[in-house]
């Protein structure tokens, strides 16, 4: 399944990562619909709409009944992506994906679209990064956060092929594709080692992952030996790696999210509990002032810069 | 020669009023026995449940999850007592699990849940969810073209909640004739009348305007709610709404029309009288 091509200087908009697979899911399965609140565009789902104009559910924006239809139309043996901005997915419709998707565990896919800071400018009612921390709640909803048109494009996969509720977090930023050794395979719940180090781990997500790798080079240059570890899935965590992680002696996650209760708070929940070690917990302290989503990365330290900044402050805590 | 008074074999609406009292009786038990519940509304929605249940559904209990199956979904999750002993009755699982009604670590929670009991086909609690549920399922039997109906019974009070009317738009939109709501017009929510607290009628023209086809019934006639819930929807080219009215309580003189009963439970005298005119 191909990724789309590079938007600009080889950087990528997962969206199209996203659309690309499911139409290819969609042709090979015919069970596969997708349900919008008029998110069609922003969804990038305009080809999907048109090879499949009636596996396409526009329910308005609604998005209580958005999600409960899908819950619906998985009971009558579809299998729903339904998709919509992350801020409105989660939050407007919070109860219903407890409810209806998570605790009834329907085989329903939500794909939470422009997370995070993406809409930048248009302010904290449209920001969406308190998304994992409410969907951490719930233990049997799988948690995805691809950081590239790769693991994009793997993961919708296998949500495609999970039977049961995942959400699947995506961004319009533009990111580049990320190296990986011919033969990767992405899997549900498996964290992948980007970098080997030993003086300290980076734990990020997301958009993040390229800037932490960006961020762990510089440090190389100084001798500073920063493990790079790519946590795609939130829910089930991989607490192995995390485990192995402890033992750099540090530990700094990142990821375009609130500081309270997502990766971070996830990873600190298993470092507590096996080898407690210095941490740094790297994302926005909470509503944040306007600015483009690259503004808003600089200004809250959550680029190259701030990353090896907080690696080295952690690996000085170190006792 | 049978009795007169005992329902001839063939006498579909007899029977339905028969398994009506079974329900009321039985689920009262769960409740004076769990000394929790929601009797009266266990008791407005009885006579639906048992015209949908034994007159109107196709459904195999020992193949729950049977693509074809009718469905039906129990919006108003807190009459538990009702829809428990109704899915028993069905055959959906022994009558005997009635008796752990709430019990600790039993499978009949308050609220019901799919991955406990077959014949829940969503979990319901949380009021306004089983209408965007089941018009989520009509759209997929539209999609297939296929025949089975989808039922959902909701409480008055219930429509309330907004996300009934965000489903009643898609479901006129879409024109899912194969979608039927029923709603428990009993006009008493938990705290007081729907009409002292946010007023509901007229009923039946807002339906009307969301592009549904409303039938207002006695929802204690068993005849005529078998009438206007077997019809055929094909043709209708839209979603149908009953409005049922019902009493909150009905069946029991102390109960009838009395806001106490939403989640009253009954004394060992008020549980015997019960039982005394629930025959």
């Amino acid at each position: 399944m191909s990724a789309a091509a590079p938007s600009k200087a080889g950087l990528f908009d997962c969206r199209d990562s996203f659309a690309a697979t499911i139409e290819a899911l969609a042709e090979a399965d015919p069970r596969i619909v997708t349900v919008v609140s008029d998110s069609v565009g922003s969804s990038k789902l305009g080809g999907f709409k048109k090879k499949f104009p009636e596996r396409m559910v526009n329910v308005g924006i609604a998005e209580q009944t958005l999600v409960a239809v899908g819950a619906g139309l998985a009971n009558g043996g579809k299998v729903p992506f339904v998709s919509a901005a992350s801020c409105f997915i989660t939050g407007r419709a919070l109860e219903q994906v407890k409810a209806d998707i998570a605790y009834s565990n329907v085989n329903v896919k939500l794909i939470g679209q422009s997370s995070g800071v993406a809409y930048g400018e248009l302010g904290p009612t449209h920001h969406s990064i308190e998304d994992l921390a409410w969907l951490r709640l719930f233990n049997n909803l799988k948690l995805i956060v691809p950081a590239d048109p790769w693991q994009t494009a793997e993961a919708i996969k296998a949500a495609a092929a999970f039977d049961g509720p995942v959400f699947v977090r995506l961004s319009r930023m533009a990111v580049p594709a990320l190296e990986r050794p011919t033969g990767a395979v992405f899997e549900i719940g498996k964290a992948e080692t980007l970098l080997e180090g030993t003086d300290a781990t980076i734990i990020a997500n997301g958009t993040m992952v390229h800037r932490a790798i960006a961020a762990a080079k510089t440090l190389a240059a100084e001798g500073i030996s920063a493990r790079v570890v790519n946590m795609a899935t939130v829910n089930p965590l991989d607490e192995a790696v995390i485990a192995a992680a402890t033992q750099t002696g540090a530990i700094v996650t990142v990821e375009e999210h609130s500081v309270r209760g997502g990766l971070g708070g996830a990873v600190a929940e298993v470092v507590i509990s096996t080898n407690p070690v210095p941490m740094r917990i790297l994302g926005f302290p909470g509503f944040v002032p306007t600015g483009s989503a690259d503004f808003l990365f600089d200004h809250f330290g959550l680029n190259e810069t701030g990353i090896a900044d907080a690696v080295r402050q952690t690996i000085a805590r170190k006792k | 020669m049978p009795s007169p008074a005992a329902p001839l074999k063939n006498d579909l609406v007899g029977d339905i009023a028969a398994q009506a009292l079974w329900i009321r009786r039985r689920s009262f038990q769960m409740v004076y026995e769990a000394q929790q519940g929601h009797p009266g509304g266990d008791f407005s929605a009885a006579d639906v449940l048992a015209t949908l249940y034994f007159g109107v559904m196709h459904y195999d209990p020992k193949n729950p999850g049977d693509p074809k199956r009718d469905r039906f979904v129990m919006s108003k999750g807190h009459c538990t007592g009702a829809f428990y002993s109704v899915l028993a009755r069905a055959g959906y699982f022994p009558e005997a699990d009635l008796s752990t009604y709430m019990e600790p670590l039993s499978k009949l929670n308050g609220h019901p849940n799919r991955n406990y009991l077959p014949g829940v086909e969503t979990n319901t609690g949380p009021l306004g969810h089983g209408l965007p549920v089941a018009t989520g399922i009509a759209i997929a039997g539209q999609i297939d073209n296929a025949d089975f109906r989808t039922f959902v019974l909701t409480g008055d009070g219930e429509l309330q909640e907004g996300s009934n009317w965000e489903s009643a738009l898609t479901g006129g939109h879409r024109k899912l004739e194969n979608l039927t709501l029923i709603i428990d017009r009993n006009r008493l929510q938990q705290g007081a009348r729907t009409e002292e607290t946010a007023s509901l009628d007229p009923l039946d023209e807002k339906w009307r305007a969301f592009g549904w086809h409303v039938e207002v019934v006695d929802g204690h006639d068993h005849a005529k709610l078998l009438e206007v819930l077997s019809a055929s929807p094909k043709g209708r080219g839209k979603p149908l709404c009953v409005i049922a009215n019902t009493f909150k309580g009905k069946g029991v003189s102390f109960m009838h029309d009395n806001v106490a009963w939403h989640h009253g439970v009954p004394t060992k005298e008020q549980y015997e009288q019960a039982m005394r005119e629930l025959v």
